[in-house]
């Protein structure tokens, strides 16, 4: 089977900081990539690029077959692509359960709506907390609880591909924890998910594949196991995180 | 200096065509006048307006195309010049001016010149204030500052017992403008002074676009914050070219007053100000000779309407011009939002030559 | 809701809030404000006494305050719809309001039918129609020019505000038109007595109206799909179209509301005022300054905002000479974007950047 995503030397410039180079990867349905490296790399932009937010300056999008490069971000998630943002851009002024209502927005319109408070359904026995909180005005909440909207948003809309940007970011380390394991519970559930992450470590443990991404460029790639054990990797990318040093080695 | 030269060589081809156009009017080779030789369309009369506006304009186009602040009142300076020359001129006595110093052939120069004074500073104390809102809230609150000009000199300053501004029917019997025993009379000599001072003014704004000034402008138009950290004294400057701009409009108030020897305020209202920036956005907010070019293609076109498209539909002549003028300023705004003008000057500019769009023309003009 | 005072129109928040130094920052101006708004009433009630104003006077200017308030409430919510959603301050709305009347009274002077349903269905087509006209002037200016600077797309709407008047000019003709009464279907609306005072039957009509058109709109923002999908578009834009909402389709949909909602007010109001073809130039740029006082972004705002305009602007007109009237409003604008642009409700200091 053919990959659902392909990303084939896109590059991006921005006038003339250059964001992204000839940056290819595929993924194939049910995968977990992540992408990983520092501060301004272009990981988001690249995400960024996927979902239609930005157009590129060279380079093509591809989704299960199609085109997508330049389409707007509308049009690119009504084929399934769900793109959560860096900081999650919740609708904050709003309630929780109407930021989880809109995630279905496209769905709304075309399914039953018994289908679709079964999703959120689900959503609130994935999320517990949510489901107290779902009159709560989205901005009230803790950033561990805004996190979960963001996820549960997204998954109301039934992606077939799930690109999280920065998903840990915030977050107090036992919250990251969490967040994994419901990664983890995703990737079980079938989920194709491309994951861009700051914090190396985690985001190695879960993803199939994983590519370091550095100015631009993709410099690394390879199974997530593997680029763990790569000194390079070890040594830019899983230096002292003192929440892992605090809970203890030995996590895989 | 290459930008200096050319200014000059341009000021010099407006002189020129200026004296051209008032000597041939005066001389009328053949009996045939410049109103003859449009069809009726251009006129001496147009031709003050012309003038009169652009003095106007000059002022309105440093304020919005350069300094990017918007103005949606200027009417009311003009209209505040041109009821001050009116009142000290007409209504002295009530103000107990004795007779000898408002009869003065130098009084109304001193009083143009007085109201210009005042009205800037005025203006600037009020600029202070209000400049420091942004966009549209700047418009607004000069929206607001016009329309309530307007109604204060409409309800005779709530003084009606005074009856200085002559209410809802203004003032009339304003005296020529007289330069000892010369008077400033008929058309042609007026033609030529107002003009002689539209030159001056587009000199003057050609000067202050040349100089740090002129820089200091346009960094305020790019980023307000970027010129506070080079150093420009953001809410001063912004002011003073408000000043600038409503002391201007005061002048050509003043020159109305005296061109018409009538003033009412229904001619310095809400709309008239909206003429104004339809002129601004025709000619190029952001260009200096924009101003007389938006206000000649502003002043002719109003001609055509009111004389030519009698024919072509059935309505009364003053009716299209709303349309006409509305449609206008979203199309420019929609297509040329730096205007006609600038678009033109600006590919002159890139050679070397003329003054050139700012940034951006219209106001903050940046992407979504 | 709690919307107000959260989050700006557009993502592009810094663009458009107001870097406003405050006079009466840090204290919280809104007990200021309070406290200017009650000394401004003390102020007006004073003159009135001394015009040998009674009580039953006073309240005969609250009850037109009120009625004129309910109708400013209804063009300002038209202007809070449409910032919200898409960052332009319309000046179109004006239009909208004159656009209502002026064409049921259109529509009235043909179709068959008794007076009730007459007037009922000119009022609806009329609405309807005014929407339909507001939608296609955003398709073909504001969605065309969606790439401009907030202050061009204002320019724009001036422009089409002054081509819309023109036209209805040529249209309609200068001279003021009736509308029928709604008690009465007739020129002449029946008087009703309330303590000691007479208030026209289309008073009630009008606070009736103005209060079941404010309750079908939270309705469809609280309850609807597309209510809260325009929220979601005024709330994050970005996230809006990360969700699928077709943000430009949103703000035609806005416009449309907006138009509704203007011509609701200008109709219900045409019994009491002989509508006319420029009566919109006055009724959108008060309509506008109650939304100001509202905070632009706050719907509670605008109506409490509307009320309170319309309350001392008829105070203020009681002691007047009558062409001052209208100056009133215009002074309240240039006070509240100079010392209160966040409005009468927002909680705390100055919304965020």
């Amino acid at each position: 089977m053919g990959p659902l995503l392909e990303v084939h030397q896109v590059s991006k410039a921005f006038d003339g900081l250059i964001a992204l180079v000839d940056v290819s990867l595929a993924i194939h349905p049910g995968q977990i990539k992540g992408l990983i490296g520092p501060n301004g790399a272009g990981k988001s932009t690249l995400l960024r690029v996927i979902s239609g937010l930005l157009r590129p300056t060279s380079g093509r999008v591809t989704f299960d077959g199609q085109v997508i490069t330049g389409w707007t971000p509308e049009r690119i998630v009504a084929c399934g692509v769900v793109h959560v943002p860096e900081r999650r851009q919740l609708f904050g002024a709003m309630r929780v359960e109407d930021n989880l209502l809109l995630g279905a927005y496209l769905r709304l319109r075309r399914e039953p709506w018994r289908v679709i408070r079964g999703d959120l359904e689900r959503v609130y026995e994935l999320f517990p907390r949510l489901r107290e909180r779902r009159r709560q005005v989205a901005a009230t909440l803790s950033g561990g609880e805004q996190q979960m909207v963001a996820i549960g948003r997204a998954l109301m809309a039934r992606p077939r591909l799930l690109l999280l940007d920065e998903p840990s970011l915030g977050l107090a380390p036992l919250l990251v924890r969490e967040f994994f394991r419901v990664v983890e519970e995703l990737r079980a559930q079938g989920y194709t998910i491309l994951l861009v992450e700051q914090n190396a470590r985690q985001a190695l443990r879960v993803a199939d594949v994983a590519y370091v991404m550095e100015t631009g460029r993709i410099t690394t790639q390879g199974p997530g196991r593997d680029l763990l054990n790569l000194p390079e990797v070890q040594a830019a990318y899983l230096g002292a995180h003192p929440a892992e040093k605090t809970m203890g080695v030995g996590l895989r | 200096m290459r930008g200096l030269s050319s200014d000059i060589r341009a000021l010099v081809a407006a002189g020129a065509l200026v004296l051209l156009l008032g000597g041939f009017e005066m001389v009328r080779p053949g009996g045939i006048s410049l109103s003859h030789l449009s069809g009726g369309l251009v006129t001496i009369d147009l031709l003050i307006r012309a003038g009169i506006f652009t003095i106007i304009l000059v002022g309105l186009n440093l304020l919005m195309g350069y300094a990017g602040q918007v103005s949606l009142g200027q009417a009311a300076f003009y209209g505040m010049g041109a009821f001050f020359s009116a009142i000290l001129t007409v209504k002295a006595s009530v103000l107990g001016i004795p007779a000898v110093v408002a009869k003065a052939w130098w009084w109304p120069w001193l009083v143009m010149g007085g109201a210009a004074v005042l009205v800037g500073g005025f203006s600037f104390v009020v600029g202070w204030v209000i400049l420091r809102l942004r966009e549209h809230y700047l418009a607004m609150a000069t929206l607001g500052l016009g329309v309530i000009v307007y109604i204060v000199l409409r309800e005779n300053l709530g003084m009606p017992q005074l009856n200085l501004t002559g209410g809802f029917d203004g003032i009339v019997g304003i005296p020529r403008l007289r330069v000892g025993a010369l008077a400033m009379w008929p058309e042609a000599r007026y033609y030529f002074l107002v003009w002689g001072l539209a030159l001056l003014t587009i000199a003057l704004g050609l000067n202050v676009v040349r100089s740090p000034v002129g820089r200091a402008l346009r960094a305020i138009h790019g980023s307000e914050a970027a010129a506070e950290s080079v150093g420009v004294v953001v809410p001063l400057l912004k002011a003073q070219i408000f000043a600038l701009s409503a002391a201007l409009a005061s002048l050509a108030g003043s020159l109305y007053a005296h061109f018409q020897a009538a003033v009412v305020p229904d001619t310095f209202g809400f709309v008239p100000s909206l003429e104004l920036v339809v002129m601004s956005a025709i000619g190029g907010m952001a260009s200096i000779w924009g101003a007389p070019f938006g206000a000649l293609a502003v002043l002719v076109l109003q001609e055509v309407l009111r004389t030519r498209v009698l024919g072509l539909v059935p309505v009364v002549s003053g009716e299209m011009e709303p349309v006409v003028f509305g449609a206008l300023l979203v199309l420019i705004m929609m297509f040329w939002p730096s205007g006609l003008v600038s678009s033109y000057w600006g590919r002159m500019a890139a050679r070397g030559g003329g003054d050139g769009p700012a940034a951006g023309g219209a106001p903050s003009q940046q992407g979504l | 809701m709690s919307e107000q005072g959260l989050q700006t129109a557009t993502g592009e928040a810094a663009g458009d809030r107001i870097r406003a130094r405050s006079v009466v920052r840090g204290l919280g101006s809104s007990a200021w404000l309070v406290a200017a708004i009650a000394l401004l009433v003390l102020f007006l009630l004073g003159m009135g006494r001394r015009l040998g104003y009674g009580a039953v006077d006073y309240l005969q200017l609250l009850v037109d305050g009120l009625q004129i308030g309910a109708v400013y409430a209804l063009v300002a919510l038209g202007f809070v719809v449409v910032y919200r959603v898409t960052g332009v301050i319309n000046f179109t709305q004006g239009a909208f309001v004159m656009l209502g009347p002026m064409l049921a009274i259109t529509l009235l002077a043909r179709p068959p039918g008794g007076s009730a349903l007459r007037l009922v269905l000119a009022a609806v087509v009329a609405v309807l129609l005014t929407a339909v006209i507001g939608m296609t002037i955003h398709r073909l200016t504001l969605h065309l020019a969606r790439k401009a600077s907030a202050l061009t797309r204002i320019i724009i709407t001036v422009g089409v505000y002054i081509s819309v008047q023109g036209i209805a000019l040529i249209v309609w003709g200068p001279r003021p038109y009736v509308l029928p009464a709604f008690t009465t279907f007739g020129m002449t609306d029946r008087l009703v007595h309330v303590g000691g005072l007479l208030v026209q039957a289309q008073t009630f009509w009008i606070w009736g109206t103005a209060a079941f058109t404010l309750a079908l709109l939270a309705l469809f923002f609280e309850r609807t799909v597309v209510g809260k999908a325009m929220r979601a578009c005024a709330v994050n834009r970005v996230a809006a179209q990360l969700m699928g909402i077709r943000v430009d389709r949103m703000a035609t949909l806005a416009f449309g509301l907006a138009a509704v909602l203007g011509a609701v007010g200008g109709i219900v109001l045409s019994p009491a005022t002989r509508p006319t073809y420029d009566m919109g130039l006055e009724l959108g740029l008060k309509g506008f300054v109650a939304a100001i006082m509202g905070g632009l972004v706050s719907f509670p705002g605008a109506v409490v905002g509307a009320l309170v305009l319309g309350v001392l602007e008829s105070l203020w007109a009681g002691i007047t000479l009558s062409g001052f009237k209208d100056i009133f409003a215009f002074v309240m604008l240039i006070i509240f974007l100079l010392v209160r642009p966040q409005g009468f409700l927002a909680g705390k200091g100055e919304v965020g950047h």
